[in-house]
């Protein structure tokens, strides 16, 4: 084999391994019932991929080559471990899915029943985040460490530990059925928020993007589980939310409101295709909280301006899935801007105790007194915000704003 | 696989006896336990006494240390247990939302340790 064939192929087994490991090791799992195993049976068929296919050329079918070796790496390692924790049926019914010689496209799809297993509300939030990402999307431990600036072993133990605690407790891989849906769809369509999250607010961290991680994760849902209206919600509501990734930080690195927002920096094709998914799943008379967040997103972008009487209304409407305070803070700074100040300004103050402690409350509290004449008061809600800013760049886009106030 | 579901709660905020509530809890009990011999997991289970008739022991240096009341000094104590068999985690947290007490205290969803994996 020469350098050029062993650099190509090495490229070849990265490039399937990025696009198709999810796909790989969903397959795994669902056969093996072992994480750890499927991972590790996976890693060790791409390294006799790397020899292999140096010397014999790269199969017509790869992902199916992989699947094959991996299992019977897998067949392989229960043997030498002598596990009597598998009765000899099991490795019989392996035998026989390692000899089947299935094309790859016929292998069926199981990362939906892995996503569901991933982010089961058995396993601690940061958890599912860090599984998902690192099962379904196929970041390295690494990646994923840098991307919420956490230390490489310690994202190591986190996955280790995860990925025990289902074996230990036999977490189910299975989709769930019909009762159970609703509740485990919003806890896997948290994570995939989450995800989004860390991406916005941490900017692009090492090599990966998280906020196009949550996306790709977002459309593979679309895909495994079509006309499910609180996935496509989810998707539209990332989408919008991306939509304006380019306008939201000014030169000098503070985060601009969306109503002044250059609108011309807003990507139209991406809002397009959140509206769209919109309209697509409100028709299935499903509502969820996150087809009104998405909602909510589409009327702050309304063309020319923002729809504050129906942002408003939507928000009451999210307030009987999310009743909690953060919302309820939207809904007031809504209604402000709907023309309702004084009801706005009442609404905050019943606010208060409960969001002490929360930045964008005072920076949004500021803002009403001020607007109602308030100045003292205002300018102490400024100096709270201020001082719990979340960056140099967002406390001097505060401190302009207090200064340009008439108080 | 067996799970124990261990049931927690302070008995400050569960209904006292003679209540409406209590009739209701008790109930609540009654068809759960029912549900689970019904539907064949039900392996065990039993409420224990008040904390205030625990006795806590250790051995240290060789000797035997007794001590009056329970080994952790929370406010809440553990109240009783089931032992089911059931498929897996979701079977378990499913049998462990039917005891009343999850709606006062705490149930904690335990795996048993296999000592025979093989089965044989």
């Amino acid at each position: 084999m020469t350098a050029s064939d062993a650099i190509a192929v090495t490229r070849a087994v990265e490039a399937l391994l990025r696009q198709d490991r999810g796909r790989l090791l969903a397959a795994l799992i669902a056969r093996l019932r072992d994480f750890q195993l499927a991972e590790d049976a996976l890693q060790e068929a791409a390294l006799s991929a790397l020899t292999h296919w140096g010397r014999a050329g790269i199969p017509a079918s790869p992902q199916g080559w992989l699947l094959r070796v991996a299992l019977r790496k897998a067949i392989d390692r229960i043997r030498a471990g002598q596990r009597d924790d598998r009765k000899s049926a099991d490795l019989a019914r392996l035998a026989v899915d390692e000899a089947d010689e299935t094309p790859p496209e016929d292998i069926p799809d199981e990362r939906l029943r892995l996503i569901f297993t991933c982010c089961h509300p058995a396993l601690d939030p940061k958890s599912r985040v860090a599984l998902t990402l690192r099962t379904i999307a196929g970041l390295s431990t690494p990646e994923i460490a840098r991307a919420f600036l956490d230390a490489e072993p310690t994202m190591g133990q986190r996955l280790s530990r995860a990925k025990a605690k289902i074996a230990a407790a036999r977490i189910p891989f299975a989709i769930p059925g019909p009762e159970d849906w609703p509740d485990r769809l919003q806890s896997v369509l948290a994570v995939l928020y989450l995800i989004y999250n860390s991406g916005y607010t941490l900017g692009p961290q090492g090599d990966r993007d998280l906020c196009a991680e949550a996306i790709f994760l977002a459309r593979l849902l679309v895909h495994l589980r079509p006309q499910d209206a609180e996935i496509e919600g989810c998707l539209a509501l990332l989408l919008l939310t991306q939509s304006r990734a380019r306008a939201r930080i000014g030169p000098d690195g503070a985060t601009i409101p969306l109503t002044e927002q250059d609108r011309h920096l807003w990507d139209r094709a991406t809002i397009a295709e959140g509206l769209a998914l919109i309209d697509t799943a409100m028709i299935r008379r499903a509502p969820g909280p996150y087809q009104v967040k998405a909602a909510i997103a589409a009327c702050h972008m309304a063309d020319p301006a923002p729809d504050w009487p129906q942002i408003v209304a939507l928000y009451t409407r999210l307030l009987d899935f999310e009743p909690t305070p953060v919302i309820r803070l939207n809904r007031a700074v809504a209604l402000a801007e709907a023309g309702h100040l004084a009801q706005a300004l009442s609404d905050l103050a019943s606010l208060a105790e409960a969001l002490h402690d929360y930045q964008p409350f005072h920076a949004a509290h500021a803002d009403l007194l001020a607007r109602a004449g308030q100045g003292q008061a205002a300018r102490a809600a400024y100096d709270r915000a201020i001082a719990a800013a979340p960056s140099p760049a967002d406390a001097a886009f505060l401190i302009k704003r207090r200064e340009s106030r008439p108080i | 696989m067996q799970y124990m579901l261990l049931i927690y709660g302070a008995p400050e905020v569960e209904p006292q006896y003679g209540t409406p509530a209590f009739s209701e809890m008790m109930a609540g009990y009654a068809a759960a336990s029912a549900k689970m011999v019904e539907d064949g997991v039900m392996r065990g289970g039993e409420g224990l006494q008040g904390v205030e008739t625990a006795t806590s022991l250790r051995i240290r240096n060789g000797k035997v240390e007794t001590m009056d009341g329970p080994f952790a000094t929370t406010k809440e104590h553990l109240g009783g247990y089931y032992v089911i068999d059931v498929p897996d985690l979701d079977a378990a947290l499913r049998y462990a939302a039917l005891i009343p007490s999850a709606t006062y205290g705490t149930v904690e969803v335990r795996p048993l340790m296999d000592y025979n994996p093989a089965g044989a």
